[in-house]
């Protein structure tokens, strides 16, 4: 039992933390610190500038360009990089399909796909929930069926987040309708989102701004080689990657962040003559996030730490839980700071009030997402109690 | 950052389990034991005496074992986990704790040896009628007379109160400020009454009227000092509450899994389902955030901002715990033959006796505009650790 980091760490954290803050163009930080929309171009960016630094995919096998850091160092990096408003490194290419193709994929598709998802010269998205297939994702309709060396698939995949921006598709499809449970009859293919037969429809979000999608499959012929690992195993490597998805999760450095900032906004806004950040009860409901997330990010610390072999522990359920909990109540503090001028969400040029305060519902509306996609969080409390406490 | 302990730690953990288990194998024999003065059992204490836990945290040349907060930690979890009603935190960490900070070496050679060995109970008397959880004293004062002290005025609630051979008492100076005395057990003009607290363990009105006194230490003002000790035996609490609170989750668990409604068993319910569920997630936030406080100990951190924490997460967490463990068992929770209410009136006197989570929220909100964010790894809690 320690509290420190030992030297070595301290001088990764600094490293971390300078690069960050020096290496990655501050007018896109400037823009993920805002909560501005970020473009495609400042993604790739940003991406490759970490990537040419190995700092876009540390947590994969070292061959494909990972740096076989200890579960504390990735934290610190993970940690140091939403501190700094750096865009992540786009998930479903490095915590997702990435790690996949690592583990199951064949050394063809490993050469074929490693190094540019890396680098992402390939942007991927994730073909996996439909209109019939949320939580239960299992009961996926989309088919691939066999024809010749190809495969053609048809069907329909929702959710699809940044799919408008995406080069390829990895897609959960049905290749054994007889299959006697229903996890054993799919597959993983993945495909060019430019394949005749495939269209996309952006869904517009509450808080106006579009980043998930609709596609759908019409006869889309897919050649075997794009078949990843086993036919029939797909359940398997879905399940690898919504483990791996839920690693990060608890996004305590972006949280942290929000806190700050409510903190910076609460004392620009007076109420009865003083700054609301000295009013007892907002500051008190600052304290009681505050400390709940340094409770999780300690927390986070100790599940890192007891992985193994790359399984996430069962005890990272909490970290989606509590860490998607945490990052609404985040959000909802930042609406509530900003009061009446949260009303001026699309407001243009000839508005006096501050940037902060405009995308403040905007982004609270949003973040209503992250405690129903990578499991919802009623999926993560059947999985402790099924897995954790055995009910 | 390091949360495994050592193998020596382990084994402490697998000792002191051992013991406990067999003073504690149910919860009746805890509902005897505290049915009876002084409400627990000094066949207990002694085995606790023999395998060195009442000199824990004591300097070896002071008869104890001089071991860290994390042993400490380990113990109070295992009380906490069997709710053992030895004064264990009430003696060692805090009255104990407060001799090993501020008493001469003679009173240390003296008192602490004592207590290593069994041979003394001390208490802390400390809490005064009107005021709570003050780190000063206002309601007994010391008066210097000639080369003497006395003292005069009430402390109440004083756990262990009535049972102690040796009081630590609080009381105001009379130039300000809150010295430190030691009060023999048989001193003139010491009353104490002694009564049953809702968890079953006792606690004291205490009542001076020109009580001779010595000064624990020099007679000077020692506020800092109970703060601190305060906050040491606040993080202790918050152990012996994660210990509790995991033995009520997993209690509730297994009933979950056994009690049989409608036919089938109460875990295919999922609306209770969710709810132990949640209270997992409770207990887990409150153990990193108790473990962490310890660490802040060990090195030598802001132990009363960590110990607010601890406090905050683990008083949270013990009232969700604590409450939902009762509705998830029914009616049979509200009995005294089950076990799992006992937890819940232990868990609520943690929370009363040196602070609760509204108490430690407000200390934390005071403090909150300090530092942009919190770095548990860094500054304050990391002397000379962590970055900017």
């Amino acid at each position: 039992m320690r509290l420190q980091l030992s030297p070595e760490l301290e001088a990764f954290r600094e490293e971390m933390r300078t690069f960050f803050t020096t290496q990655v163009p501050q007018e896109i930080r400037d823009k993920v610190a805002a909560h501005r929309h970020v473009s495609k171009e400042e993604y790739v960016e940003a991406q490759r500038a970490l990537n040419a630094a190995g700092l876009a995919v540390p947590h994969w096998p070292v061959e494909w360009g990972g740096r076989d850091w200890s579960p504390l160092q990735r934290h610190i990096w993970r940690e140091e990089m939403q501190l700094a408003g750096v865009p992540e490194p786009l998930a479903f290419n490095t915590s997702m399909i990435g790690p996949v193709i690592a583990a199951f994929g064949n050394q063809e598709q490993k050469e074929r796909f490693l190094a540019k998802t890396a680098n992402l010269d390939i942007w991927w998205c994730q073909g996996f929930s439909e209109p019939d297939a949320g939580s239960d994702l299992a009961s996926l309709r989309t088919t691939a069926v066999r024809d010749g060396d190809d495969w053609i698939v048809n069907g329909q995949k929702t959710w699809t987040t940044l799919g408008q921006h995406a080069d390829w598709i990895f897609c959960l499809v049905r290749t054994d309708p007889t299959a006697e449970k229903k996890q054993r009859g799919i597959s993983m293919l993945v495909f060019p989102m430019d394949t005749p037969g495939v269209t996309l429809r952006p869904i517009e979000l509450i808080d106006g701004g579009f980043e998930v999608n609709e596609v759908f499959f019409e006869d889309v012929r897919v050649p075997d080689e794009n078949l990843i690992g086993e036919e029939n195993r797909g359940w398997d490597y879905a399940k690898f990657l919504l483990g791996n998805e839920r690693v990060g999760i608890a996004r305590v450095g972006a949280t942290k962040k929000m806190l700050s900032q409510a903190k910076d906004h609460a004392r620009e806004i007076t109420v009865d003559g003083r700054p609301l950040l000295e009013d007892p009860f907002m500051a008190r409901r600052i304290a009681e996030v505050e400390n709940e997330l340094v409770a999780l990010e300690l927390t986070a610390l100790r599940v890192v730490a007891n992985s193994a072999d790359g399984k996430p522990h069962p005890a990272s359920s909490v970290l989606k839980l509590k860490g998607s909990e945490l990052q609404q109540a985040a959000t909802e503090l930042l609406v509530d700071i900003a009061g009446p001028l949260s009303l001026a969400s699309f407001a243009d040029e000839g508005s006096d009030v501050p940037d902060w305060a405009r995308v403040a519902t905007p982004h609270y509306l949003n973040y209503r997402k992250v405690s129903i996609y990578g499991g919802s969080n009623e999926v993560q409390r059947t999985i402790i109690a099924g897995t954790i406490l055995g009910l | 950052m390091d949360f495994t302990f050592d193998s020596e730690q382990n084994d402490l953990r697998e000792a002191v389990r051992g013991l406990l288990e067999r003073a504690y194998p149910d919860s009746e024999t805890r509902r005897k034991v505290a049915a009876n003065d002084p409400g627990f059992d000094e066949k207990t204490w002694a085995r606790l005496a023999e395998m060195g836990l009442l000199g824990l945290p004591f300097a070896e040349e002071h008869g104890g074992m001089g071991a860290g907060p994390i042993e400490v930690a380990l113990v109070a979890e295992e009380i906490g986990r069997v709710i053992a009603p030895e004064p264990f935190i009430e003696a060692v960490v805090l009255a104990g704790g407060l001799i090993a900070a501020v008493g001469t070496e003679e009173q240390k050679s003296e008192l602490l040896a004592a207590i290593a060995e069994g041979a003394c109970v001390p208490a802390f008397a400390h809490a005064e009628i009107g005021t709570r959880w003050s780190a000063s004293a206002s309601a007994v004062t010391a008066t210097q007379a000639g080369d003497g002290w006395t003292l005069s005025g009430v402390k109440e609630p004083v756990p262990t109160g009535a049972r102690a051979d040796v009081l630590v008492v609080s009381a105001a100076l009379a130039d300000g400020g809150t010295g430190l005395f030691v009060v023999q057990g048989d001193a003139a003009g010491l009353t104490r009454t002694g009564y049953r607290t809702h968890d079953g363990t006792r606690a004291a009105n205490v009542r001076f009227d020109g009580t001779p006194a010595t000064p624990l230490g020099a007679g000077e003002d020692r506020t800092a000092a109970i703060e601190r000790a305060l906050a040491e035996a606040r993080i202790a609490y918050s152990h012996e509450a994660i210990g509790a609170m995991d033995t009520a989750l997993r209690t509730t668990a297994e009933y979950l899994k056994t009690r049989k409604q409608f036919g089938v068993t109460l875990n295919r319910f999922q609306a209770l389902t969710f709810r132990a569920a949640d209270m997992y997630v409770s207990l887990e936030l409150a153990r990193s955030a108790a473990l962490w406080a310890s660490m802040v100990v060990d090195a030598g951190g802001d132990v009363v901002s960590a110990a607010d924490r601890a406090r905050l997460q683990t008083s949270r967490a013990g009232r969700h715990i604590g409450e939902e463990a009762i509705q998830l068992h029914g009616g049979i929770g509200v009995t005294a033959e089950y076990s799992v209410g006992h937890y819940t009136s232990r868990l609520t006197a943690i929370d009363h006796l040196l602070g609760d989570g509204d108490f430690a929220a407000a200390r934390l909100a005071r403090t909150v505009a300090d530092r942009a964010t919190v770095d548990p790894m860094g500054a304050p809690y990391a002397p000379g650790g962590g970055i900017g």
